[in-house]
């Protein structure tokens, strides 16, 4: 029972330390991406993965103050 | 009357017992030396006390945030720029893009004066200056959906103030660039073991990107587990470089550093973002949220004693070697980020208001990531005062004054009151498997030094010249990220100001004026970069001050639209919170000009500088620390090129403020006459926790979010 107690808190914990990696380091991006996509806009059509990462790259290619960083 | 709870009172009791402690040891202490840990409790306890009180109050008091109106990351939710991001995920972010090389060079440098004038300036600092500037911007660009400092210049100030803040805001990139060029060209020349594994970094980062765009897009945390291992590797190679016979090809003078620096920061801009920048972003993130995390633990658990002096000779006598001037103001320029750092205000505006989900969050994102980094640069002025002070000043003072030699070196060291012996400066060396370590000024070096001390109290003396290199490359990684950033963001400043001129440039995808402004902004931090390295009187010694002028005057501006806002927005009561740090500010930072201008002390004054090596000229004879008359010209010119730009860049925030006056006072005379352009009030349909921990009534909240949405929801489907 203490061992099955113990195994599921260490498996949220997991769970919530790759929910952290992923989110900070935006891997999470598409999937928050159609997502919106999916509630906001249900008739259009949701990009591929692939498509999705090269427009984000683009954006950043024709702003380059997102995600700029300090000195 | 509200009263609070009696364990509340005992538990701030305690913290502010701490931090006096702290302070009083510091403030006490002559003679012996001290715990590295009477710094920390010092700091901990007053950011704590800062955050629990002052921050509060300006966010619930001042500014009213409320956390019924939605932010545009809610309203104007995109799914990618525009998103409510989770509250800890964005402190990640939003602190990731604060903290970079600035908190760890300056009060580095800064320690000349002894760390006491360096701990109280960054925490005093902090506390009632950058926090306060970091929140009340964030606030600020929330409440107008992002809008960059720039364009709140314009639209709150006028266009005259606006085009003066552009203008300051370019100016100030370049010579950041050429400055951060510098204490990278310092720290890897004739350093074989640092130019190669810095030079590993690029086929790294080119691997990554190819990952990222072709293998697998977007799964970013496996390519950078990737990256960090080959990182290591390369470190480690690096090593094996040094001792084998490819050592002499990695083994570079400064001034072919400097061409293959300006030519990597050309050729980075003009690439597409997923070749370099992002995977080296990603690469570097993670190296700094690491390595700081393993300093702090290393400060805590090592423990170390300050070696240096609490306040040195220099501080009131302002003849030091690693910059000139006295203590007012030169400290309060030297230490800009991790105190008050005016480039923070860019990533305030912008990107972080995005992605708030609620306005009472300003709070732990502003002020908090502020401390956060603050807490860095404490860090680094341990690191730089727990190394032995005859090291750290052989280490920081131009070679012009100290000679090649570690004889000479340890003589002049020792007339200055710090003994090393030549055999321990040379050991020194040896130590970290570097061939000198006589005048590797920038502070990159110092850091490393002290770095490599902490953790090797921590994990043993073998592996110090490793640790040594680690922190070389961990700064000399984001630095450069900063290059390839800072030049595209210059080019963008650029293109849309050459816009006006002629139509095309605006097009920021037109190839050759993308390839023309990139070679631009290269050229202009490029020939600081040049001058910094040939200068005889030495490049840090020279630039430095203008850099932390230049950071310091773009806090002014933030300041300034800060306390316009607050005066038009009608907290004219509250207009002190920013208005006393823009005093402030504006007082150390034209002081600082003024005397870089005008001072009758050649040491500080560019002009007289100048005059005084012109005379010389004229009489045909060489001053040292010039070699050659070729030197003299040299010193002149940058004496000239300095003074020229220290004057305009204090002229153009006079302007500024002057403006942003002007604006505050119709407003108070006539308020009919002001426009605010604030985005109009939405109602949120989020519930989120304030803080890092929600309290009892926001679980509680949350709760009946969920259940209403809950019961919307099983409506619906009815």
């Amino acid at each position: 029972m203490r061992s099955l107690r113990r195994a599921v808190g260490l498996r949220r914990v997991l769970s919530s330390l790759r929910w952290y990696v992923r989110e900070l380091t935006d891997e999470s991006a598409y999937d928050r991406y159609v997502a919106h996509v999916r509630r906001d806009h249900p008739d259009a059509s949701v990009p591929s993965r692939r498509d999705f990462e090269r427009m984000r790259t683009d954006r950043q290619e024709a702003d380059p103050r997102q995600g700029f960083r300090c000195c | 009357m509200r009263t609070a709870n009696v364990r509340t009172i005992v538990v701030w009791s305690l913290v502010a017992l701490v931090g006096a402690a702290g302070w009083t040891v510091l403030a006490l202490s002559r003679g012996e030396e001290v715990s590295a840990a009477w710094m920390v409790a010092a700091a901990l306890g007053s950011y704590a006390i800062a955050y629990r009180f002052y921050a509060k109050f300006i966010a619930y008091k001042v500014l009213k945030v409320d956390k019924t109106r939605a932010t545009p990351a809610e309203r104007l939710n995109n799914g990618i720029d525009f998103h409510p991001t989770d509250r800890r995920v964005l402190l990640g972010h939003h602190f990731a893009a604060i903290a970079g090389a600035g908190p760890l060079v300056g009060p580095v440098l800064a320690a000349q004066m002894g760390y006491l004038p360096g701990t109280i300036w960054i925490i005093a600092g902090v506390i009632f200056a950058g926090a306060v500037q970091d929140m009340v911007v964030l606030f600020f660009s929330t409440r107008r959906d992002g809008r960059s400092l720039g364009q709140m210049a314009r639209e709150e100030i006028g266009p005259f103030g606006g085009a003066a803040a552009l203008i300051a805001t370019f100016a100030i990139m370049i010579i950041l660039l050429g400055v951060l060029a510098l204490v990278i060209v310092n720290a890897l020349a004739q350093s074989p073991w640092g130019t190669f594994s810095i030079a590993m970094t690029i086929p790294i980062a080119l691997l990554m990107g190819f990952y990222l765009r072709v293998l697998r897009p977007g799964r970013v945390a496996e390519v950078s587990l990737i990256g960090i291992a080959l990182l290591l590797f390369a470190l480690v190679a690096g090593r094996w470089v040094a001792e084998s016979s490819w050592a002499d090809t990695f083994t570079l003078a400064p001034s072919s550093l400097v061409v293959w620096m300006v030519a990597y920061g050309f050729i980075a801009s003009i690439l597409p973002v997923w070749m370099l920048l992002a995977p080296r972003d990603y690469l570097s993130t993670f190296m700094k949220i690491g390595t700081i995390f393993l300093l702090a633990l290393g400060v805590v658990v090592a423990l170390p004693t300050l070696k240096m002096d609490a306040v040195t000779d220099f501080a009131s006598r302002g003849d030091g070697p690693v910059f000139a001037g006295s203590l007012f103001p030169f400290v309060f320029i030297t230490i800009a980020c991790g105190a008050l750092s005016g480039f923070h205000s860019l990533i305030s505006s912008g990107t972080t208001p995005k992605m708030i989900q609620k306005e009472t969050q300003v709070r732990m994102i502003g002020y908090g990531s502020m401390l956060m980094e603050s807490s860095v640069a404490v860090m680094a002025l341990v690191a730089a005062s727990i190394i032995d002070p005859g090291l750290y000043f052989a280490m920081n003072a131009p070679a012009g004054v100290i000679g090649d030699t570690v004889q000479n070196a340890s003589q002049v060291v020792g007339s200055w009151g710090y003994q090393i012996t030549p055999e321990a400066l040379a050991r020194a060396a040896e130590n970290v498997e570097e061939a000198s370590l006589l005048s590797r000024t920038g502070g990159a070096p110092t850091l490393a030094i002290g770095v490599s001390e902490i953790f090797s109290q921590v994990t043993g003396d073998g592996l110090r010249a490793f640790w040594y290199h680690f922190a070389i490359m961990f700064e000399a990684l984001f630095i450069l990220t900063a290059l390839d950033a800072g030049t595209r963001v210059g080019r963008f400043m650029l293109q849309d100001m050459l816009g006006n001129v002629h139509r095309p440039f605006r097009n920021v995808s037109w190839k050759p004026g993308l390839v023309i402004t990139s070679a631009i902004v290269c050229g202009l931090w490029g020939y600081f970069l040049w001058v910094g390295v040939h200068e005889p009187l030495g490049g840090i010694n020279q630039l430095f001050p203008i850099f932390g002028i230049s950071n310091q005057l773009l806090a002014a501006v933030a300041l300034a639209v800060c306390t316009t806002l607050l005066v038009k927005s009608g907290r004219l009561k509250w207009a002190w919170i920013t208005g006393v740090p823009l005093a402030w500010d504006a007082t150390v930072t034209l002081t600082a000009s003024w005397q870089k201008v005008f001072s009758s002390d050649p040491k500080v004054g560019f002009f007289k500088q100048r005059q005084v090596f012109q005379d010389a000229i004229d009489r045909g004879e060489v001053l040292p620390p010039a070699k050659t008359m070729d030197d003299m010209h040299t010193v002149v010119t940058n004496s000239t090129v300095d003074g020229v730009l220290s004057a305009v860049l204090a002229l153009l925030i006079v302007v500024v403020i002057v403006d942003a006056t002007r604006v505050c006072v119709r407003h108070v005379r006539r308020p009919a006459l002001s426009t605010l352009s604030e985005a109009p009030y939405v109602e949120s349909r989020i519930t989120a926790p304030a803080g890092l921990f929600p309290t009892k009534e926001e679980k509680e909240e949350e709760r009946r979010a969920v259940a209403s949405a809950g019961s919307r929801s099983s409506a619906g489907a009815q």
